[in-house]
């Protein structure tokens, strides 16, 4: 019995080191931490609880056989953060450069079974070359039990990626099957084709970081939802994300006590619409004078900045907010800026996260790159989301709401809850200089005569009053207000009950 | 009395004076261009009337149009404040034409005050010190040595063409004289093709210190002590006080005599300041005077307890003072900092845009704060930058200094840079402690501009013990999280590393009665607050001892504000600082090969290609904000690398627009 208490002590020190003394320090070296570093400061101290530490490969070909490493690659758990319980993997990228093997790949199910069970988020830490090659076929086999399972506890628990090094190959489709993806500069890098398969192929010369690093990823192409400036950055912040969110998809969002007053009022509120209707103004700073303790986790800061997502809490529960940015692009909606609301809001709907839409659109992007681009289905995407949710829904117009960009952003016609707008908002079919030409094509070119059409047309339709008629617009409210009309009803709504038809699943214009 | 004023002017002036007439229950009327509509002097006063377009040549000095707003409102008076019409004698003539109260001095004092050369030969003849120097063009050499003699050493030879230091010549002794006479002729030759050369006598360490002078219509004339002025950034004054921490009684004395003197010379009403400038040895010279109410006067209604604005007021109306100058005493010690909208960080450039918080510290017996903008409000391009200006009052100096620094911790404003930090930094710079100013004073002690992130604290343990109990406050909230895993609730760590720079202080939080006992580098401190989660401002006292941080949570970092000083602060357990060490340091961008938009605005044209060589000082790009175009350009030669914004884009500040090779 001593024996074997000392063989596990061994063992445990054994694993514990990973790779070894060496391989630490190359990826210290790296400005990279360990997989258990990680995982340390991750979860609260001390309430790390690691599984198979013990599991090793089974492959024994090219000499295999004598390289066996505990654990082999990957560190497995669960722990709590702010004391609610998270299930992890790490990958070690000491160990074999953490290739996935068809242990490592069992050890990652084992977790994510379990997460799926008890119904906790799971994150995954990703920092590995890719899949070990000397197990041929059954890494690859190991890849696809992931891939499953990511796609079966999609919608029902949290999942979160943070790519902490290399990530390539079909090593991205896990990741890429998560709710969030999240970087590190300078460290961390995804794609399907490395920069040396690409010389190859498309003549093309690349860098790894221009490819597919952190910068790239949350700026380009929006595979990644926001890039930190080193792991402990990217570590501590995610941290701050799982604050918002719910364990599982039968449970509600956590709440957590905020000494903000719901009734609190910002009189300056009442100046940010600028007068000139083509003056720009900035979103965040209504948002962040709305929410609690000016608070706001943002998601995708760096891409579409047309439209501005995140996170918030209201009232000391957590919101999801979703916002048409007038600063860039005038607020307009556009391929990027739809699919990544689209996405958002689906993930809101999917965790009974409550979502506030604040509105200054002035239409769809028109162009031949968009039209050429799909902006027809991915903007069918962002209407079928906002429609398809189920999830309190509050949607403030701030200023402009033109044209089918109106509807797109959950209006009333989309089962909008609670539907405000301010005095200064504007619900037409579009602006009134361009609605003036169009109903008065024989007046063109006699400009006092449009000039005197466009105001009369602006006066007419250029106001909250019209759709207010219809109902369209459950109140105007004074700007100064907002915070206090949003939580009341917030309240209002915490007990919402809707369900969409039963079916296996919509039919989403992917 | 009059029963409406109006006044021609706007921002903190006009509300300045709103407040006066108000009190004395005389009705008001703003003018204001269509920039200023929403502005706080408009929504202050009993009535408003817009007399044209944004610039000030179209409206604020536009005088017809004054004339036509006080013809509609029937406004009976008008007050001019300072700037804008202020010294315009066309101005006051139109009015006493139009039969309305000019509330100011005559028509006279004003032409003859606004003429240099004529003011100072009314100086002279009154009886006031000038400036010794000669007023014949000087031919050679040894002619500006006989002169230098007779005026004194150390002399400046002054190109009497010259500007912009071009032409100007420091001399201690004879061979100096010679020779800078010489190189000034030369220099000035090539520069202004005029070589004419005076000589001064060059004042070392100048302050500018200045007299009140008030006057009735009857004859009375007073002086209301002085103020000195010494502190400026090229010539734009930053912070004033009254009384001057150098003068002495005596000098005090003389100086208000003979302002009294050149006022009565003038004929002088209403209230009235003489400048001088003082050398080391308290020797006084007039330099100018102004006909008009200072920006500076709050420190001169602090210490005497007068309402100048209600006696410029009572005088224009035709009443006699009411004191003579025994009855004239000076109390206590007040200190003014203007705050401007302008960015230390870039050289002082006027910064624009909505002021997304503004919030002055609270008004007192010993606080004033004279403002002329409101959160929400929008900081125009086309005015004077300066938006407020903050005033504490004290039994003694050093009771109004630490006023002002408590004062300047707690202003908050966001949305526009400000300098704030560097009035915080002013005001505890030891030269200023110890009353040793001048106007060189800035230019010697930040010769490289201002920069808060390089002040250094005098007590970084303050910072360290706040940032410790806001953290602690963070943590303890996380802590209170629902749908923890019962029995497993989290413990709130006691023990914080604080980083910054790239030191690390350990610090332990733990909760006390009323607060928190902070220890740091074995000392433990005491720290009570009611400070709440987003709130700028951490209120709250350290051993009993009161003290107010600004604090903005960035990320991971608590960035910190107070007596000038701005750091980045990180709260991390011990296991994460010894893992920071690992970390690697990123190197910020080297700033010099890129071309930043220094504000918000759309990139209106390139100027430049790729490839295309750029010497120093062309033009690069031109950024439209408020609708003004700014042109930058090159700072060194250099070649277009690549450009990275587009034309029409809207630019963020600091956005790269173009990168050099």
């Amino acid at each position: 019995m001593q024996e074997i208490v000392r063989k596990l002590a061994e063992k445990r020190a054994a694993a514990e080191l990973g790779g070894g003394l060496r391989r630490i320090e190359a990826q210290h070296a790296k400005g990279k931490l360990t997989a258990r570093e990680r995982i340390e400061l991750l979860m609260d101290s001390g309430s790390f609880e690691e599984w198979d530490m013990f599991v090793e490969h089974r492959c024994s070909d090219f000499g295999m056989k004598d390289q066996s490493i505990p654990g082999d690659g990957v560190v497995t758990g669960y722990g709590t953060i702010n004391g609610r319980m998270v299930f992890v993997f790490s990958q070690d990228f000491t160990v074999f450069g953490g290739s996935l093997s068809e242990a490592h790949a069992e050890k990652i199910c084992k977790v994510m079974d379990h997460a799926m069970k008890v119904g906790a988020p799971v994150i995954g830490i990703n920092d590995s070359g890719g899949a070990r090659i000397q197990e041929g076929v059954a890494s690859l086999g190991g890849y696809a039990d992931v891939f499953q399972r990511n796609v079966l506890a999609s919608g029902v628990i949290p999942q979160i990626s943070l790519i902490m090094g290399p990530c390539a190959g079909g090593a991205v489709y896990s990741p890429a099957m998560t709710d969030f993806i999240f970087m590190v500069k300078d460290s961390s890098y995804m794609y399907v084709t490395g920069p040396e398969v690409v010389k190859t192929v498309t003549h093309e010369t690349v860098t790894h970081e221009e490819l597919g690093g952190a910068v790239t990823h949350s700026t380009k192409s929006g595979v990644a939802d926001r890039a930190f400036e080193d792991d402990i950055d990217a570590l501590l912040m995610i941290r701050r994300l799982i604050n918002y969110l719910p364990a599982n998809n039968r449970v509600a969002p956590p709440y957590r006590p905020t000494p903000d007053n719901a009734d609190r009022t910002e009189p300056s509120l009442d100046t940010l619409v600028p007068d000139s209707p083509t003056k720009s103004y900035d979103m965040k700073e209504l948002i962040l004078k709305i929410v609690d303790d000016t608070d706001f986790f943002e998601i995708q800061p760096e891409y579409a900045k047309n439209m501005v997502i995140g996170f918030a809490r209201m009232e000391g529960y957590p919101v999801g907010i979703v916002a048409n940015q007038p600063m860039v692009l005038a607020g307009c909606l556009d391929i990027k800026s739809s699919i990544k609301a689209a996405r958002f809001v689906r993930f809101c709907d999917c965790f009974s996260i409550p979502i506030i839409t604040l509105v200054d659109v002035p239409g769809f992007m028109p162009g031949t790159s968009q039209e050429f681009g799909g902006i027809i289905k991915h903007g069918a995407k962002l209407l079928y989301a906002f429609a398809e949710a189920t999830v309190p829904k509050i949607t403030l117009i701030t200023r402009k709401a033109y044209g089918g960009a109106y509807d797109v952003m959950a209006s009333k016609h989309l089962r909008g809850d609670v539907n405000l707008a301010w005095p200064s908002a504007e619900i037409a079919v579009m602006g009134p200089k361009g609605a003036v030409e169009i109903i008065f094509r024989k007046e063109r070119g006699d400009e006092a005569r449009i000039e005197e059409l466009t105001n009369e047309y602006r006066e007419r339709f250029a106001n909250p009053f019209v759709a207010g008629r219809r109902g369209f617009i459950d109140d105007v409210i004074m700007p100064s207000q907002t915070r206090k009309r949003i939580c009341r009803s917030l309240a209002l709504l915490r007990n919402k009950k809707l369900e969409n038809p039963w079916r296996k699943h919509g039919n989403i214009p992917l | 009395m009059f029963k409406k004023i109006l006044i021609a002017n706007r921002g903190e002036i006009a509300c300045r004076v709103i407040k006066s007439a108000r009190k004395m229950g005389i009705a008001t009327v703003a003018v204001y261009s269509e920039a200023d509509k929403d502005a706080l002097h408009v929504a202050l006063a009993d009535e408003a009337v817009c007399i044209g377009p944004a610039p000030s040549s179209q409206s604020y000095l536009v005088i017809d149009r004054i004339l036509e707003a006080c013809r509609t409102t029937g406004a009976d008076a008008v007050h001019p404040g300072y700037g804008f019409l202020s010294e315009n004698a066309e101005f006051a003539k139109q009015l006493d034409l139009a039969g309305i109260a000019f509330i100011g001095p005559g028509i006279h004092a004003i032409t003859s005050m606004g003429d240099k050369i004529t003011s100072k030969r009314l100086a002279q003849e009154a009886g006031v010190n000038t400036v010794p120097g000669s007023t014949e063009v000087i031919r050679d050499g040894a002619m500006a040595v006989k002169i230098a003699k007779e005026i004194g050493y150390p002399v400046m030879l002054k190109a009497s063409a010259g500007g912009g230091g071009k032409g100007m010549r420091v001399a201690f002794n004879d061979e100096e004289c010679r020779e800078g006479f010489e190189r000034a002729s030369n220099e000035s030759r090539s520069s202004f093709g005029d070589d004419r050369i005076f000589i001064e006598k060059f004042i070392e360490q100048p302050r500018h210190i200045e007299i009140q002078v008030l006057g009735d219509t009857h004859g009375n004339i007073v002086f209301l002590g002085e103020r000195e002025c010494s502190l400026q950034r090229r010539h734009q004054k930053i912070i004033e006080e009254a009384p001057s921490p150098f003068i002495d009684k005596k000098t005090r004395a003389l100086m208000g005599e003979q302002a009294v003197a050149l006022a009565r010379a003038v004929q002088y009403h209403s209230a009235g300041t003489v400048e001088f400038i003082v050398d080391a040895e308290r020797n006084f010279y007039f330099l100018e005077m102004n006909t008009r109410l200072q920006v500076e006067h709050p420190v001169t209604e602090f210490v005497t307890g007068l309402d100048l604005v209600e006696l410029m007021i009572r005088i224009a109306a035709g009443e006699s003072l009411q004191f003579s100058q025994t009855d004239v005493k000076l109390s206590g010690w007040a200190i003014e900092a203007r705050i401007y909208a302008e960015d230390p960080f870039r050289n002082f450039l006027p910064s624009v845009g909505r002021l997304v918080r503004y919030a002055p510290p609270a008004e007192s017996d010993n606080v004033r704060v004279d403002t002329g903008v409101y959160e929400g409000g929008e900081v125009s391009i086309h005015y004077d930058p300066m938006i407020a200006k903050l005033i504490t009052y004290g039994a003694d100096r050093e009771e109004s200094i630490q006023r002002m620094r408590r004062a300047l911790n707690e202003f908050t404003i966001r949305g526009v840079a400000h300098n704030i930090s560097f009035l915080g930094a002013l005001v505890n710079h030891p030269r200023f402690a110890k009353g040793q100013l001048s106007t060189n004073l800035i230019a010697e002690e930040y010769p490289d501009g201002f920069d808060a992130t390089n002040v250094v604290h005098d007590d970084p343990a303050l910072l360290i013990t706040v940032c410790g109990v806001i953290h602690r406050r963070y943590r303890e909230r996380a802590a209170q999280i629902s749908g923890q895993l019962p029995g497993y609730e989290p413990q709130v760590d006691q023990r914080w590393v604080i980083v910054f720079g790239n030191e690390h202080h350990p610090v332990t939080v733990c909760p006390a009665e009323r607060g928190y006992d902070v220890t740091y580098a074995d000392l433990t401190y005491h720290v009570e607050s009611n400070w709440e989660f987003g709130q700028p401002l951490f209120r709250g006292s350290i051993d009993g001892e009161e003290v107010c941080v600004q604090v903005e949570r960035r990320h991971l970092l608590y960035r910190l504000f107070h007596w000038g000083t701005q750091v980045d602060m990180l709260a991390l357990s011990a296991r994460a600082a010894e893992l920071l060490s690992l970390m690697p340091v990123k190197e910020p961008p080297d700033l010099s090969k890129l071309l930043l938009s220094p504000m918000p605005g759309m990139l209106a044209s390139m100027r430049v290609e790729v490839g295309e060589e750029v010497k120093a000082g062309q033009d690069l790009a031109v950024v439209e904000a408020m609708k003004m175009e700014n042109v930058l350009r090159a700072e060194r030669d250099g070649k277009v690398a690549n450009i990275v914004a587009t034309v029409g884009e809207t630019l963020a500040v600091d956005q790269v627009i173009l990168e050099f090779e």
